[in-house]
């Protein structure tokens, strides 16, 4: 037998979509990051969108979005990129238009920024990577870290007296008549990427119908950050972040009128 | 500048940016609001451009916002711009730097009022340092132009978005709460059409309108991890800067071809130094008057031409002494430099002007 019998097109189980470069991704073995990006390339290349879609990339690990994905990209100051969406949203209306955040973007130095978008309905998806701490710069604590976990800036643990309780970015922005969809889901298993994969198809499919924004959280890894191997952060996300932050869809206004 | 129609209208300076913005084919104006300035939004949403040309104009949550925003517009090729006063300026500056790193095109209009700190409404030059010297971090350089007239509000705003886009950086428009907020006669500029994005795709082959089919992706960013890959772009807008340094220079001369001494002064105190120039002149004083029009590129080849020539310079500026520092870089020490300013929102008198002129050089 050789190998072209096996590598046939009618044995094709699984094809890496196009729209995703063949780049070694910089991201830590474990990290929850590539996993949505190739999610964001399979959606584009289905939607057939890769044309009309317009990548906004935040500061934090993702710095480097676009260097993954074969679309159009603008690179965003710290926390900025929903008002870099907004104005090429406004200027391009019949263009798909999404930011990638982390939460140390989205939540901490861009929480104005994305309240507003938000607030005026901006009819772009943002993508929202929360892993509870800041990676690129280390593992700092981040608005999203839970009540006792350790960071480099938390070393004892986060404390409520001191900072607060961790922000949940997504449930507030629910609240806003600007928002049409909000879920937050996860990448840890096979069934929870397939439920990902949905949801961000449709905040895509949503941001066209002119309805308002688009929020997917997901809640993700941060093995490095977090000092644990790839298997035992996904376990400790399972047993310590989704109690915090449970899954599932929190606002879907559309799918609500149909009902 | 060529005019479609000479029709002659009574406005404010702030008023003639917004007529200026629409009439030059701007895509996007984004701004919040804050004295002396707020005309410039205010008159946009007046007008309602996006009726007429299509051009959108958007109050943002905050200057943090509106400097961004005007980042994602000029990343898709478009003509942007934000206006703001001071203080507003300072929280844009991060915004700057990082359209001088991604060499983004766009404009952004500098109503300056006294500071520091929240200061005062009244009129100020005290954010010259900040506009020609690079406010935010790293080494870049910014096209600064300086109105002193309701015309060169309006006339300016076209050469400041010309200038964005033909060397692909921010540019400034530094104007006064005098010149913003006062009335003249003003001949607004011709009508352009905005252009099309067939027409952006061709003049702007970076911008991000999405990945024509079997092309390369376009990504605006100002990142890069490698030091080699950073020195050069840092090059790349040096040589860039050298350039706008040999062609764009402008100013104005006032009696200096027989001048022994010379005001230098932009905006609305090079109003008040052509009056003390009258002044000097009818007391038997031969005073002339520099008046730079763009701050950034300076006029320094023109006032090294003029110091052999003449026995002393006077910078008057509405601060505590910024230009002037310029002023004796291009004398190098030939003849004396000297200063005068007004802070706070103070604004001199001509006849100050003429004063500190005969206190300091001639007497």
């Amino acid at each position: 037998m050789k190998v072209t019998d096996i590598v046939n097109p009618a044995n094709l189980v699984y094809k890496k979509n196009s729209v995703l470069n063949d780049l070694p991704m910089h991201y830590c073995p474990g990290c929850s990051h590539g996993v949505v990006h190739k999610l964001l390339g399979d959606i584009i290349e289905e939607l057939d969108i890769q044309e009309q879609t317009i990548g906004v990339a935040p500061v934090g690990c993702a710095v480097f979005a676009y260097k993954y994905l074969d679309i159009d990209w603008q690179q965003a100051a710290h926390g900025r990129a929903p008002a870099l969406a907004t104005a090429i949203k406004r200027l391009l209306p019949d263009r798909y238009v999404f930011t990638y955040q982390g939460d140390g973007d989205l939540a901490a130095i861009g929480s104005a920024e994305t309240l507003h978008a938000c607030n005026r309905g901006e009819n772009i998806v943002i993508i929202y990577i929360n892993n509870g701490i800041y990676g690129m710069t280390g593992g700092q604590m981040a608005p999203t870290t839970l009540l006792g976990m350790k960071s480099t800036t938390s070393p004892k643990g986060r404390m409520y007296e001191r900072d607060g309780n961790p922000l949940d970015m997504p449930k507030l922005l629910a609240g806003l008549d600007g928002v049409c969809y909000v879920t937050r889901q996860a990448v840890h298993t096979v069934g929870a990427v397939k439920k990902c994969r949905r949801a961000i198809k449709k905040a895509f499919e949503y941001s066209a119908l002119n309805r308002g924004t688009s929020i997917v959280e997901v809640v993700s890894t941060c093995n490095s950050g977090w000092k644990l191997t790839p298997d035992g952060a996904n376990k400790w996300m399972v047993e310590n972040m989704f109690s915090q932050y449970p899954l599932g869809d929190i606002k879907d206004t559309i799918q609500t009128e149909k009902k | 500048m060529k005019k479609d129609s000479e029709e002659i209208m009574l406005m404010k300076g702030n008023e003639a940016i917004a007529h200026a913005a629409i009439r030059c084919g701007c895509d996007g104006y984004f701004g919040y609001p804050i004295t002396p300035q707020s005309e410039v939004m205010e008159t946009l949403m007046e007008l309602e451009p996006w009726n007429t040309t299509g051009m959108v104009v958007l109050q943002a949550e905050s200057e943090v916002a509106s400097i961004n925003m005007v980042y994602g517009a000029a990343g898709c090729g478009k003509k942007a711009m934000t206006s703001s006063s001071s203080p507003g300026v300072s929280l844009m500056q991060e915004g700057i730097s990082y359209m001088a790193g991604a060499e983004l095109p766009g404009v952004i209009v500098n109503v300056m009022r006294g500071g520091p700190g929240l200061g005062t409404i009244q009129p100020s030059q005290a954010d010259y340092f900040q506009a020609v010297k690079g406010g935010g971090h790293g080494d870049y350089k910014m096209p600064t132009l300086a109105p002193a007239s309701v015309q060169e509000m309006a006339d300016l705003t076209v050469l400041a978005f010309d200038l964005a886009f033909k060397y692909r950086t921010p540019t400034m428009l530094l104007a006064d709460g005098i010149i913003g907020q006062m009335m003249e006669k003003v001949v607004l500029p011709p009508y352009q059409s905005r252009l099309t994005e067939d027409e952006i795709r061709v003049k702007c082959p970076w911008a991000t309108l999405g990945k024509p089919h079997g092309k390369k992706p376009n990504y605006i960013t100002s990142l890069e991890l490698l030091s080699e890959d950073m020195e050069n772009l840092n090059k790349r807008l040096q040589a860039r800067y050298r350039i706008l340094e040999k062609e764009e220079v402008r100013f104005e001369e006032i009696a200096c071809e027989d001048a022994d001494y010379v005001f230098v002064a932009f905006g609305i105190s090079a109003r008040v130094c052509q009056k003390a120039v009258e002044i000097a002149r009818s007391e038997g004083i031969k005073a002339g008057l520099l008046r730079p029009i763009t701050l950034y590129p300076f006029p320094v080849e023109k006032i090294k031409e003029l110091s052999n020539r003449v026995k002393g310079f006077i910078s008057v500026e509405l601060s505590a002494g910024q230009m002037v520092e310029d002023v004796r870089l291009a004398v190098n020490g030939k003849v004396p430099v000297e200063f005068y300013g007004r802070m706070g929102g103070v604004v001199p008198s001509p006849n100050e002007a003429f004063n500190a002129l005969k206190d300091k050089l001639i007497q």
